[in-house]
């Protein structure tokens, strides 16, 4: 069983607090502090975002981090060596996510031989769908777990077919804008889980975009098994890039987990 | 004849139909978009399959090509062009007498009509020399339909007559100043808006590019220009033309005049923008110099880094700074059914002043590369022969930069005052 499964499998119904931070944003070595504190801070997965020059699906906060982090010197090989560090001070599960053109750029054989090599455990490329996948699972094989999207625009049928192909856990997206965006339909959210859940039953389901603060996180957390955070962290860094971000990141990181009990439905055991 | 009669039938297709059944053109092409936009641009390729099939949106479409866009357009003999450079004839294929002043109205109006067909009231639209733009203000002004043009914040500074034509349309023109400020920026933030809008709003895409089915609807509204040209050379000379040249940005002008000639013996010829020269890095060839990548929803040749990074492409000429093709241009490049040349800054604009005095055609300055190309290819056949150039648009929106206020040719932006 993949360290995604188990770590979910350990958490036995409580839910996880899944954490996304651009790599290398603002520099490698300070990348690399505010997760380790984040890590210490009691974060259950985490998000490692490869910058790209084009991210069409986000909003202009990772937009910017992005822009940072390629301004660092980041690109693929650099967060791969990234995850090989973290496996240093932390067993957390690490999902590489990126869009697809740095994979093709890097060679997608040479990508997944060096990221499992360096500890990774999962992989969300989030401009390819399953429809055009195939290139890419028939290389992955099972060295890593293919996250999947589903989307509220996702029909039944669809999520069915997308769930079949999907490993570690599936991406259920709050809304339809880009990453960072506000306005969740909790109404719409709770039926688009209801129908995720029926069509498929196996894997755990973590809800992403505009989840921001401990708020957010008690309306989302009891229609799925963990949260997705990433621009709130990313914001937290930009608005302390002159001071701390490693503690600014850390205590967001707490105040969320600290939400997150009291969201576990007590039937659960 | 059988020939003329297989000709005016207008049902021509290439013996090989492309693309396949997912948007394949070869290895490339596809849909490689985030989740939210797969289900919409499922059902718009249904759509567009069962809508555009039916006789009475084909009598719509043409009737308000006839009547709306001033179709067919001229196949005009440029004799002292031809007699200046000494070689084959060129005939010049009159897109810049098109409502709006280029080719991009054939595929607008196609695409606004089909949204108009799917009950879809609000359009949005990427531009990049605002000619695109242009054309989606004026049928979304035609159709009643709310319209948002997102433009990078350079091209408004060098492309001010369009973005004043795309206000006076009723249409609002959003200034996007990530990245370059360029049509791969108005690209990228249009594809975002989309992902937030989705629900209710049609996307006009203006080239050969993005994810299925753009590549292929657009080529199929566009390829009028090359059914209209193959009528008319046949008409004017009795026989096929020896060649084929057009422009290349994302490749929508020259997908229409290629596609159905594609299995006739007729060379093609594509020409990009070469910008200050491929070895200065500053350039549009995206063929000529890309490698295989996936920019905005579909997978093509790309100018890029080595780490996979997008990189900003430079042409005096709006309408071809951008760092991506059409999946169907690289599936002919590598097939060597097309063959792709370059034309730089200061060679597209000798033609666009050499065709304004020979010819009384000011033409614009994307497809002053074209003509650029042209007079090489004439120069080395025979007389006897004939090449049909694709002028794509007219150079009115041009004449800042080409008189010095707008960007200049040496890859400097100029005074925006």
């Amino acid at each position: 069983m993949s360290r995604i499964r188990k770590t979910f499998e350990k958490l036995n119904g409580k839910k996880a607090l899944v954490g996304f931070v651009t790599a290398g944003d603002p520099t490698i070595e300070k990348s690399l502090e505010i997760i380790e504190e984040m890590c210490r801070r009691g974060l259950d997965v985490l998000e490692l975002g490869v910058p790209f020059s084009d991210p069409t699906a986000d909003g202009p906060v990772i937009q910017r981090s992005s822009t940072r982090a390629i301004g660092s010197g980041v690109n693929l090989r650099a967060v791969i060596e990234m995850v090989r560090k973290i496996r240093g001070f932390s067993t957390i599960p690490v999902v590489v996510f990126t869009y697809y053109n740095p994979i093709i750029a890097y060679g997608t054989e040479a990508f997944c031989r060096d990221a499992v090599d360096a500890g990774a455990d999962g992989l969300l490329v989030v401009d390819l769908p399953p429809e055009e996948s195939d290139e890419l699972t028939d290389i992955l094989g099972d060295g890593l777990d293919l996250i999947r999207l589903i989307a509220p625009t996702t029909p039944p049928e669809r999520m069915k077919r997308i769930a079949e192909k999907a490993s570690g856990f599936l991406y259920l997206v709050s809304m339809t804008g880009v990453t960072g965006a506000g306005g969740i339909d909790h109404n719409e959210l709770a039926s688009v889980a209801d129908q995720l859940k029926e069509a498929c039953k196996d894997l755990p389901v973590c809800v992403g975009f505009g989840i921001s603060t401990p708020r957010d996180v008690v309306r989302v957390a009891p229609l799925c098994d963990g949260v997705v955070v990433g621009s709130a962290f990313e914001r937290a860094i930009e608005e302390s890039l002159a001071g701390n971000p490693v503690d600014n990141v850390g205590k967001l990181v707490a105040s969320l987990k600290k939400a997150l009990p009291s969201a576990i439905p007590a039937e659960n055991g | 004849m059988k020939l003329a009669q297989d000709l005016m039938t207008g049902n021509f297709m290439p013996s090989s139909i492309q693309p396949d059944a997912r948007g394949h053109f070869g290895p490339y092409g596809g849909r490689y978009v985030a989740e939210t936009l797969m289900p919409a641009l499922i059902e718009l390729e249904r759509a567009y399959e069962t809508i555009c099939s039916e006789a009475a949106f084909q009598a719509e479409l043409a009737q308000l090509l006839r009547d709306y866009a001033g179709r067919p357009t001229p196949l005009f003999r440029a004799k002292r062009l031809s007699a200046h450079i000494g070689g084959a004839s060129i005939y010049l294929k009159r897109e810049d007498l098109a409502h709006t002043g280029a080719h991009k109205i054939n595929n607008t109006i196609g695409q606004a009509l089909l949204a108009k067909w799917m009950g879809k009231g609000k359009v949005i639209a990427e531009t990049g020399a605002g000619q695109h733009g242009v054309a989606t203000a004026t049928v979304a002004a035609l159709f009643g339909m709310e319209c948002k043009i997102f433009m990078g914040v350079e091209d408004i500074a060098r492309q001010a007559p369009n973005v004043l034509r795309m206000k006076l349309l009723g249409a609002e023109v959003v200034p996007v100043d990530s990245g370059t400020g360029t049509l791969k920026d108005a690209m990228s933030e249009a594809i975002r808006y989309w992902v937030g809008a989705v629900r209710d709003t049609f996307y006009i895409i203006g080239s050969v590019a993005g994810p299925h089915p753009y590549p292929a609807m657009v080529r199929d509204f566009q390829r009028v220009i090359g059914d209209e040209a193959r009528r008319q050379i046949i008409e004017a000379e009795g026989v096929l033309p020896q060649m084929l040249i057009a422009c290349v940005g994302g490749g929508s002008n020259a997908m229409g005049l290629f596609y159905p000639f594609l299995d006739d013996p007729v060379k093609m010829v594509g020409v990009e923008a070469a910008g200050l020269g491929i070895e200065t890095g500053k350039h549009a060839a995206t063929l000529g110099a890309g490698k295989t990548g996936v920019l905005h929803g579909s997978k093509s040749y790309v100018l890029q880094n080595a780490d996979g990074q997008i990189t900003e492409a430079y042409s005096v000429s709006a309408g071809l700074d951008y760092p991506g093709v059409g999946p169907e241009h690289a599936m002919l490049k590598d097939s060597g059914r097309v063959r792709y040349e370059s034309v730089k800054d200061g060679e597209a604009l000798e033609a666009f002043h050499l065709l304004s005095v020979l010819e009384g055609i000011i033409p614009a300055l994307e497809s002053s590369h074209a003509v650029a190309r042209a007079m090489v290819e004439a120069a080395a056949l025979p007389s006897t022969d004939n090449i049909i150039v694709n002028l794509s648009g007219r150079g009115d929106k041009d004449l800042g930069i080409v008189t010095g206020s707008g960007r200049q040719p040496d890859g400097k932006r100029g005074s925006h005052e």
